[in-house]
């Protein structure tokens, strides 16, 4: 862990909070936009660190919390009336649909699996022939370039039981969407490290251009965000505006040009729609005609009821960062991570689970 | 693991309704395999539960052992079984004497498998100082069961300074943690399917009864509450023990021992250590006076090199377990809805 260690040392992490309360004179709105900083942000301690002027904002970045009510619900009902091995990313599978979750449909019989890898799904499907074997394929961008993976390696190895049921985002629509909304107090922001390291760069100029607005991509250690964040307040404050990548070590200008390959091969741009933000045009991935062999929902006829959502739940409100997560009526009492209302409460890196798990003191630590 | 005793000669190379029927297989079952390894005077009665004396404070504890995979690094539900228990009994200041064992056997079980598991279980009593006493065997039909589950009940004398209560607990206690965090939860997750990772991490399953009662010979009443990690993780115990005693926790980030190639297993599966099960380890809220006294002795211990103070009880923040972070930072160390689930990114 020496390559990491050096990210999170206190001595750094001091430097970099005296240099940004140094830097820092006006009041500052910075959206994180990947569920991952969010994470790291409260599971650190960080938020309570920075001065209070700059105000950190939660951005939609975790896919588990933008996976709409739908999607959730054909995989449910995939597992239940199709007898399919359904395989999933561990946190979705406590995600509420609008009837029940996949764990529930575990506990009611259901063969759903928690894997790591969408290769282990392809492995699954060779050793059990007679099933059907379905992986629920979210995520952003980072995700995507091993799931289009499994699907060539599925035909690849002539694999015909395997299938995905997809549902990816992508972030420069959602920063758009962000954007474009008119309640929208976002100053600057934290673009998504991993994601920049599949897609590089070159999307995020048009952004910062469209919106006069601060992107630095940024990584995910403490060292990371607060370089980040001082970045950005840098160039606030000297009232520019531009692109910049604090993750050097890992984003390259170009990207991973593999990874982007195997993503095009499968992929096309889409329409999505986000749980809590509604439809954003093409701001997603489905996966291409020609391919449809390995598409779940061309492969199974999935008959489901018009899904919804608890409309009591401000998930929306809170990605957007019109609100804190802790600002929500909901917030511990009628949503907690055992009974969430809403996909933020479930995964670690959602706003809500994080604000739950790690920042409900906030007001009671002293030093 | 090696067969430290020959299989003995049976009729058959998997377990089957049989081996359970109370009929001739479950004779032959018993006694060429448990009562032939596990024997001792009480067993050996055969009768339908032991009879013994006991004198002073008694303590009894139950466990069922449901782990899979059954074998992995460090050990295998055998010995779990038997530690598990004897370590239930160490966390009440009991030295465990007398242990029952129950066995649910699935159908199609290997032989060798449980020649193995019992095998384990004769070398766990014999380093714990623990004896089986009496106990039973179930077979299920093959898809009823997970090849096998053991349940184990306990029994043993309390240790005469042991006094050993939630209500002993004040602000200004020292948390003590008697080794590195983790490694039979990461053990366990390494083994399991998806999981596309070598590690040479092995479980921390071992008895904590000696070393719990030589602590206890030392330094008595001072030993508040002893409480050991395990489903749940160190996170867990912390927030029940803050919960019951309705006093807060602070514990440091850097104060906690974790093995680097722990760490990063834990860092790659999207997993928390504090979260993560231990076997072979145990939490003690002590007097602050003799906390360095208590560390001294603990880290002469074979397994105690690691042991740390990592925090102290509070009068502040009741109820509530707040970490300072490696860089300074707080944040509250909350109990898991469920289990803990890996991140997808």
């Amino acid at each position: 862990m020496k390559y990491v260690s050096e990210f999170r040392s206190p001595e750094i992490v001091d430097a970099l909070l005296k240099e940004i309360k140094h830097t820092v004179k006006g009041n500052w709105n910075i959206m994180e936009v990947c569920g991952g900083q969010t994470h790291s942000l409260v599971k650190n301690g960080l938020l309570n660190m920075l001065p209070p002027n700059i105000q950190m904002i939660h951005g939609p970045g975790c896919p588990v919390c933008v996976t709409p009510v739908n999607l959730i619900d054909k995989a449910v009902n995939l597992a239940t009336e199709h007898n399919v091995i359904l395989c999933s990313y561990g946190d979705m599978i406590r995600v509420p649909g609008s009837g029940i979750s996949l764990l529930e449909a575990k506990a009611k019989g259901a063969d759903v699996r928690i894997l790591y890898s969408p290769l282990e799904a392809v492995k699954i499907a060779k050793e059990n022939p007679d099933r059907q074997v379905v992986f629920f394929a979210v995520g952003f961008e980072t995700t995507a370039p091993a799931n289009a993976l499994s699907v060539i390696h599925a035909q690849h190895e002539d694999v015909k039981n395997y299938s995905i049921l997809t549902s990816h985002v992508l972030v420069p629509p959602a920063m758009e969407a962000i954007m474009a909304d008119t309640d929208c107090r976002v100053d600057a922001f934290l673009g998504a490290g991993h994601v920049c390291a599949i897609m590089g760069m070159s999307e995020y100029y048009p952004v910062v251009e469209k919106y006069k607005m601060p992107i630095v991509i940024t990584g995910f250690e403490p060292v990371d965000l607060l370089e980040g964040i001082l970045m950005a307040v840098k160039q606030l404050e000297n009232g520019e505006y531009k692109l910049e990548n604090q993750y050097t070590r890992v984003v390259e200008t170009g990207g991973n040009k593999n990874a982007m390959s195997a993503i095009e091969q499968i992929f096309e741009v889409t329409n999505r729609e986000w749980r809590g933000i509604g439809e954003i045009p093409l701001s997603g991935y489905g996966v291409k005609e020609q391919y449809s062999a390995y598409d779940a929902t061309k492969k199974f006829k999935i008959d489901i009821a018009e899904s919804h959502e608890d409309p009591t739940c401000l998930s929306g409100d809170i990605m957007k960062g019109k609100i804190k997560p802790n600002q929500c009526p909901n917030f511990g009492t009628r949503c907690r991570p055992a009974q969430p209302l809403g996909a933020p409460m479930v995964s670690s890196e959602g706003a809500c689970a994080a604000y739950y798990h790690f920042n409900l003191a906030t007001e009671l630590v002293e030093e | 693991m090696l067969l430290s005793c020959p299989i003995p000669k049976l009729d058959f190379d998997t377990i089957n309704l049989g081996h359970g029927s109370g009929g001739t297989l479950t004779s032959q079952l018993l006694d060429a395999g448990v009562f032939s390894l596990l024997g001792n005077e009480l067993l050996d009665k055969k009768h339908d539960g032991a009879i013994f004396n006991l004198t002073g404070k008694i303590a009894m504890s139950t466990d069922t052992y449901v782990v899979s995979p059954l074998f992995f690094e460090g050990g295998n539900i055998g010995d779990l079984a038997i530690n598990g228990t004897v370590n239930d009994l160490a966390m009440c200041g009991a030295a465990a004497k007398y242990l029952t064992l129950g066995f649910v056997l699935e159908e199609g079980l290997k032989m060798t498998e449980f020649w193995e598991i019992l095998n384990s279980i004769k070398a766990a009593c014999d380093v714990a100082g623990v004896s089986i006493v009496t106990g039973d065997t179930k077979v299920v039909e093959k898809g009823k069961g997970d090849k096998i589950f053991i349940n184990t009940t306990g029994i043993g004398t309390v240790h005469p300074k042991a006094n050993i209560d939630m209500v002993n607990i004040k602000s200004g206690d020292k948390i003590i943690l008697s080794g590195p965090l983790a490694r039979h939860g990461i053990t366990i997750m390494s083994h399991r399917q998806g999981l596309q990772f070598e590690t040479t991490i092995s479980s921390d399953s071992r008895p904590l009864n000696q070393i719990v009662l030589k602590l206890l010979d030392q330094f008595g009443d001072n030993i508040h509450l002893l409480r050991d990690p395990t489903r749940g993780g160190l996170a867990t115990v912390l927030n029940e023990i803050a919960a019951d005693a309705k006093l807060g926790i602070a514990i440091a980030q850097k104060d906690i021992p974790v093995e680097e190639d722990v760490y990063g297993a834990c860092e790659m599966l999207g997993l928390d250590p504090l979260y993560v099960a231990n076997e072979g380890l145990f939490v003690a809220i002590v007097d602050a006076s003799a906390a360095d006294d208590i560390l001294a002795v603990l880290k002469q211990w074979n397994y105690g090199q690691m042991a740390s103070i990592i925090g102290e009880v509070k009068a502040d923040h009741p109820r509530q377990v707040i970490m300072k972070s490696n860089i300074g930072g707080h944040r509250v160390v909350n109990m898991l809805a469920g289990e803990q689930l890996p991140r997808i990114c």
